[in-house]
């Protein structure tokens, strides 16, 4: 196959992916610069600044921040360390193992729409849910759980779905862990935390590294969780940056603001971004 | 207690505390399921039924209470042809860059695989705003554009690396033939990597299919995919759990399957080939 043939071959997908990065992201910027409203077109001219200032002195704006920080460090400590206890527990070979993971990792491929209707419905409604149903048999004051506690109940909900992800790529790469040397270690009388903490651990740490940076990223912007249970509220108790871009853009239809608020998560996912591209880079071999 | 009973009973704590832990997880899928047995009344009995006369009526009833088949159609149309979207564009350029590489093929698949992580809310506007120019909003045809650039940079890595493994010297003997690169691609790089291909469809199809930004934002009654139909028993008005949960038990039961089964592709695919 000669250059020009294969650069040829090569040229649509380039050119495909430039395209849908290169001319919605230049339109993001430029529409942060600008006036633009969709329900007052007559408003226009160039603003520099304006629109971010605009957004991050929204009221909503530190309260979407906060809450983008806490969803996302929550769900991670939360997936991550009983991803890794669960992975570590199916581990050695029992009776319907295959059938426990099988039952482990379905979360992951539930849609999230329906993750979180069921959740809402099913779990946490405050009369029918099974959440309230327990309180009640206990004695205690059944809680509505979307109401009170809107961000509490959005980590449960993600969690629930990310932990089996987690989960996931441990049990796979516990898989390729070298069991003679765990036997090594268990003839030198090495216990269980030792062995986790000399073997097993240094044998994870690239995958933790790995699932820590995407879960980061796709938490950064989670939705339809939000959009189906909470719509944010109540207040901006459960509203995430995510969930602030899209009411600014598509419910308030203020394009100028919202085009700035992408900006930033451009920028916050691009930090992320940054040290999970070293990692895939190293194990990309060509 | 001697050291065998102590390990044989920590052993059976540890089969004991997975069988939990899976109970856990598993518990709101399986009363999801169990809850689209039910009629609508003993859905909301309190305290929950765990015996009752299973009813088939929100199975057999589904079309004519939620149109299901027509959203149904839209995620079979939109996730399958966004995948085969992006394997037309994908397997030509991964089998370039596979026996062809050159100085900056790495950059390049580095540089695709980060397109991934541009938010999308941070490009919802522009996208938006360019479908409405061109009257695409809810309609099929956007959401298997927007599904196969959003899936490309994935099915490029991995087919890149499965077509790696294709020793170069049958390449070489087919052209000896006089192979065409045309014919090169489908008689004998197509058939050598089919499993590979296959599977990087499976993972690409139970992506899309559970993809629930652009769904939810792009489409509404005439192209709106089954997660987009979820999303709508999102109102407070009407409590028909037995009905949403009979939807969604249809809706995720074909990917759950799928996804058991193509675990490992899965991932590769969802940390970039980072973990194998």
């Amino acid at each position: 196959m000669n250059k020009t043939i294969a650069r040829l071959l090569q040229a649509p997908s380039i050119i495909f992916l430039a395209l849908w990065m290169i001319v919605p992201l230049s339109m993001t910027l430029y529409f942060s610069t600008i006036r633009y409203h969709l329900l007052y077109p007559e408003r226009e001219g160039f603003l520099g600044l304006g629109n971010y200032e605009f957004f991050w002195t929204d009221a909503a704006f530190w309260p979407a921040m906060l809450n983008t920080l806490i969803l996302v460090g929550s769900v991670l400590v939360i997936s991550v360390v009983l991803g890794l206890a669960i992975a570590i527990l199916v581990d050695k070979p029992f009776k319907g193992r295959g059938i426990c993971r099988i039952l482990l990792i379905s979360p992951f491929f539930i849609m999230p729409t329906v993750n979180a209707l069921v959740w809402k419905n099913m779990l946490m409604n405050p009369i029918y849910g099974l959440f309230a149903v327990v309180a009640t048999a206990f004695g205690a004051e059944p809680l509505d759980w979307l109401a009170h506690l809107p961000l509490l109940s959005i980590i449960m909900i993600v969690s629930w779905q990310w932990t089996p992800f987690a989960l996931l790529i441990f049990m796979t790469s516990l898989q390729s862990q070298d069991t003679e040397q765990k036997e090594a270690a268990t003839l030198d009388g090495a216990g269980f935390w030792s062995q986790f903490y000399h073997l097993t651990l240094p044998h994870l740490a690239r995958p933790i590294a790995v699932v820590i940076l995407i879960q980061m990223i796709f938490h950064l912007s989670i939705f339809a969780e939000i959009y189906v249970t909470t719509g944010g509220g109540p207040g901006f108790d459960s509203t995430n940056l995510a969930f602030l871009i899209f009411s600014q853009a598509l419910l308030q239809f203020d394009v100028g603001v919202a085009s700035a608020g992408g900006v930033i998560a451009i920028i916050l996912a691009n930090i992320v971004a940054f040290f999970l591209m070293r990692f895939v880079g190293k194990s990309l071999a060509v | 207690m001697n050291d065998l009973q102590v390990r044989k009973i920590k052993s059976h704590l540890v089969v004991f505390s997975a069988w939990t832990a899976a109970f856990i997880f598993f518990f709101p899928i399986f009363w999801m399921v169990l809850t689209s047995f039910k009629t609508e009344l003993q859905a909301i009995a309190t305290p929950p039924l765990l015996v009752f006369e299973p009813t088939l009526e929100n199975y057999t009833l589904i079309n004519d209470r939620t149109d299901y088949f027509k959203y149904a159609f839209n995620s079979v149309i939109t996730s399958f042809g966004g995948t085969l979207l992006a394997m037309l564009i994908a397997i030509p350029s991964a089998y370039a860059m596979a026996f062809s590489p050159g100085r900056y093929t790495k950059d390049i698949l580095l540089w695709m695989l980060s397109t991934k992580m541009l938010p999308a809310v941070g490009v919802l506007l522009p996208i938006y705003l360019i479908a409405q120019q061109f009257g695409l909003l809810d309609t099929r045809v956007l959401l298997i554009i927007i599904y196969a650039l959003i899936n490309l940079p994935i099915v490029m890595m991995i087919l890149f690396t499965y077509f790696k493994e294709i020793p170069k010297e049958i390449l070489e003997a087919s052209r000896m033939d006089g192979c065409t690169t045309f014919n090169e691609i489908v008689q004998v790089v197509i058939p050598l990597a089919w499993g590979g291909i296959a599977s990087t469809a499976l993972l690409s199809i139970v992506l899309l299919w559970n993809e629930a930004f652009w769904s939810i934002v792009l489409t509404s009654s005439d192209a709106g995919t089954l997660v987009a139909l979820v999303a709508s028993f999102s109102s407070p008005e009407g409590l028909f759990w037995a009905k949403v949960s009979a939807v969604s038990t249809l809706a995720c039961a074909p990917i759950v399957v799928l996804g058991w089964l193509c675990q490992k592709q899965l991932v590769a695919g969802l940390t970039f080939g980072a973990v194998k």
